[in-house]
């Protein structure tokens, strides 16, 4: 029951967060999206996640989203030229053109997910594959509890490395590009 | 919001207490959830809430230009550095068991330990850097 109030959430907060022209009230629902994101992961039981989406998603995205906001203006530029533009009308026809490609996208999607194994199936494929060795030997071979942290940072160090990485190239860029000289 | 008395005292009472969780997250991601990741982001978060407060200039002085940019790099230096201290130690790359630090169990531990702590550096520096080049600052 309350994971279907979690989802109709997520859905509402979604749909807001499409329809406000207010960017600034737009970021802060995103954030809220991601909080109550967090708590459907804990539902699940992936706690780490929860965290990573709870610190992040919640957090740092929308303090950086409303930093750029800063720079910028808070309304959408329709809101600020007063009203819908003539724009707006003209790409009627394509705009339902794309709700269709959407809804379909979505319904595939939805679809897609009738063959997936039941949730917390022991004896799904993805589940037997490296799944029993890492929660039966990770404190052996790491010395580690926690099998995600092992996972992440030993079974896994190349993929965090190269994570890792990737967050030095997005900092090196944003020195490179937006730096102000003195 | 300089000028705001209630959310300055609130965050100067709140902000150690902040770095402290991200430590403790950084420090205790092998044996409950988080690590790194979540560690750094946090502790970026704190300066980030500082120089909201306390604005960008005295941010910037106690987290300056020089020593973000450095940290950055230092975190990936570590990261690898500990990869590559492996290979010096006879394992292969990242293989944190043969370190010479113990038992195998405890090297491993200890170098996933290095790691994370090297992940928390470079995500923490990132994101104050972020902040500070796209927010607009009071002189601009």
């Amino acid at each position: 029951m309350i994971d279907i109030i979690l989802l109709l959430f997520l859905v509402i907060c979604g749909f807001v967060a499409v329809a406000m022209n207010d960017l600034l009230s737009t970021t802060i629902i995103l954030g809220a999206y991601s909080l109550i994101m967090a708590i459907v992961w804990t539902r699940l039981n992936a706690v780490d996640v929860a965290f990573t989406e709870a610190s992040v998603g919640a957090g740092i995205t929308t303090v950086l989203i409303i930093a750029a906001l800063s720079r910028t203006q808070r309304m959408e530029a329709q809101i600020l030229a007063g009203g819908r533009s003539k724009k707006y009308e003209k790409y009627k026809v394509k705009r339902l053109l794309l709700l269709m490609v959407i809804l379909v996208t979505g319904g595939i999607l939805m679809y897609g997910t009738i063959d997936m194994p039941a949730f917390g199936n022991p004896n799904d494929p993805a589940n037997l594959h490296v799944v029993p060795r890492y929660i039966k030997k990770t404190y052996e071979e790491t010395g580690v509890v926690n099998f995600v942290t092992a996972i992440l940072a030993n079974y896994r160090g190349y993929d965090t490395l190269g994570e890792t990485s990737v967050i030095f190239t997005a900092g090196l860029s944003v020195i490179l590009l937006l730096r102000r000289k003195k | 919001m300089k000028e705001h008395i209630v959310v300055r005292t609130v965050c100067s009472i709140l902000i150690p207490f902040i770095q402290l969780f991200a430590l403790y997250v950084v420090a205790n991601g092998e044996s409950s959830p988080g690590g790194g990741f979540q560690g750094g982001v946090i502790l970026g978060a704190s300066i980030i809430l500082y120089a909201i407060v306390f604005g960008m200039k005295s941010g910037r002085k106690r987290v300056s230009e020089r020593l973000s940019d450095l940290l950055i790099s230092a975190g990936v230096l570590i990261y690898a550095g500990v990869g590559l201290l492996a290979i010096f130690a006879g394992g292969a790359y990242l293989e944190y068991g043969a370190l010479p630090l113990g038992t195998k169990k405890l090297a491993s531990h200890l170098g996933i330990y290095g790691i994370e702590i090297g992940v928390a550096i470079t995500v923490a520096a990132v994101m104050i850097t972020i902040f500070f080049e796209t927010a607009r600052h009071e002189d601009d």
